[in-house]
């Protein structure tokens, strides 16, 4: 397996491009967290559940996605600044299809 | 003023474990948290699903492993304070603390420990740029009396079970009763979205999906709201007398971060070479809410470090009795009820 390289904005509209492993079991939440993109208590609040949304991001790129389940679906439906490009960064898997993913971290919510 | 040998603010798995390992010590626990019921995130945010870090547990759904402490401790008997949030602490020239909630409820003990999780659990609040205006005046983000909206107009804004469930109830009250959401689905248990379907079929909610609530308007108490529909980005005005937004509880470090603590990655900062005190002696902080280096947020590790603090806990409390710890199977177990578990005795008995 092989790392992908993934463009992430940060909330202060720095860019940061990264090295995401394949093989880890990752997610996007996961892997914006392990490079601290966003501060610790800032992102991945509830752990990856869909549960919140302070690791939603706009899909800047146009990689195919996998569909929004519904718990995704949900989340978004009542996460405020969403747009019509917003996902869940902890329901989006790390492989290697989204080598060349470009993300943008949407705000924190306070 | 409830007296107790370990204040422990935070009823998640954390601090209802710390109440079994203070009570192998005789130390008795008052728990204090912001929520309705213990469990911290296990009961209010997942308690149907499964967890499968717990050592000795295969698997074990959130809601059932707090099921069990609270019985691992009931002999322990500890005290709770609920839907109170702990909001400021005194430490009195004996070295011992008061803690009052933001309901006025004193507690008094020697020792306090912060198992506060992610924070305490705090309403959502849309972006509507003049809501905090209107807060108390026409916008709840909690109904904590549905009496104050009998025969009123109620316009109620959600996704979830929480929207639904009191559109159904308040259906019964108000005299009118109006659900906005921005999807037309609805993520619910799936009676309350029938029972909903139902009274907007008899005309007793008006189900307005999907839009969005984008303004508020009033003059002193809020009379009207501005909305904006999905489909045809039309907007419209909804007279009504309350608006209630439900968008779920979001966590919050609250005042304990004015306490003089020392944060950092919005956690409290622990000696984990030690016993997880803070720098204020005698405040301890256990569980997802401390940070140290290598800090991992696991239930496990938050039960490790319930057990360190109970032993320096006895130490500060009682800084001349030597103790040791004891094994549980062969100590057994002392309730402050009166009751006792022990393993069972061997049986000596010659063979011929």
């Amino acid at each position: 397996m092989q790392d992908i390289t993934i463009t992430i904005i940060d909330r202060e509209g720095v860019s940061h491009k990264i090295l995401a492993p394949t093989d880890m079991n990752m997610n996007l939440m996961e892997v914006m967290k392990s490079y601290e993109i966003a501060p610790e208590g800032t992102i991945g609040i509830c752990g990856g559940m869909a549960m919140c949304a302070s690791c939603q991001c706009y899909i800047e790129s146009e990689h195919d996605l996998p569909e929004k389940n519904d718990e995704e679906e949900a989340m978004l439906s009542e996460a405020f600044f969403v747009k019509v490009n917003s996902r869940l960064g902890c329901q989006i898997p790390i492989n290697s299809y989204l080598n060349g993913l470009k993300v943008t971290l949407a705000p924190a919510e306070n | 003023m409830i007296k107790t040998d370990i204040l422990i603010i935070g009823a998640g798995p954390t601090g209802l474990f710390a109440v079994f390992e203070a009570g192998l010590l005789k130390l008795k626990c008052h728990l204090i948290d912001a929520l309705p019921q213990p469990g911290g995130q296990c009961s209010e945010i997942y308690p149907k699903k499964p967890i499968y870090d717990i050592p000795g547990f295969p698997e074990v759904l959130a809601g059932d492993l707090v099921n069990n402490l609270m019985e691992q401790i009931k002999p322990f008997q500890p005290g709770f304070t609920l839907g109170e949030r702990a909001e400021t602490i005194e430490k009195l020239e004996d070295g011992t603390f008061v803690v009052i909630t933001n309901k006025g409820t004193r507690h008094h003990a020697p020792v306090v420990a912060i198992a506060g999780g992610l924070g305490s659990f705090e309403p959502r609040k849309p972006l509507i740029p003049n809501i905090q205006q209107f807060e108390d005046r026409g916008v709840e983000y909690i109904i904590r009396n549905p009496e104050i909206y009998r025969n009123k107009r109620v316009v109620l804004a959600g996704g979830g079970d929480s929207a639904l469930d009191w559109s159904v109830f308040l259906s019964n009250i108000a005299s009118e009763v109006t659900l906005i959401h921005r999807r037309n689905e609805f993520r619910g248990a799936l009676d309350s979205v029938e029972k909903v379907q139902e009274l907007k079929k008899l005309g007793k909610i008006n189900l307005i999906t999907p839009a969005e609530v984008i303004g508020l308007r009033g003059i002193n108490h809020l009379d009207s709201i501005l909305i904006q529909h999905g489909e045809t980005q039309t907007e419209e005005i909804i007279a009504t007398d309350h608006f209630i937004p439900l968008f779920g509880l979001s966590p919050k470090l609250g005042p304990i971060a004015d306490w003089g603590l020392e944060i950092e990655k919005n956690a409290i900062k622990v000696d984990n070479r030690l016993d997880y005190q803070t720098n204020i002696p005698g405040i301890y902080a256990i569980g997802d809410v401390n940070t140290y280096p290598g800090k991992l947020k696991l239930i496990l590790c938050g039960f490790h470090e319930a057990t360190l603090m109970c032993q320096s806990a006895y130490q500060r409390i009682f800084p001349d009795k030597r103790y040791v710890m004891k094994y549980t199977t062969v100590g057994g177990i002392d309730g402050f009820d009166g009751s006792r578990k022990e393993a069972p005795k061997a049986v000596i008995k010659s063979i011929n």
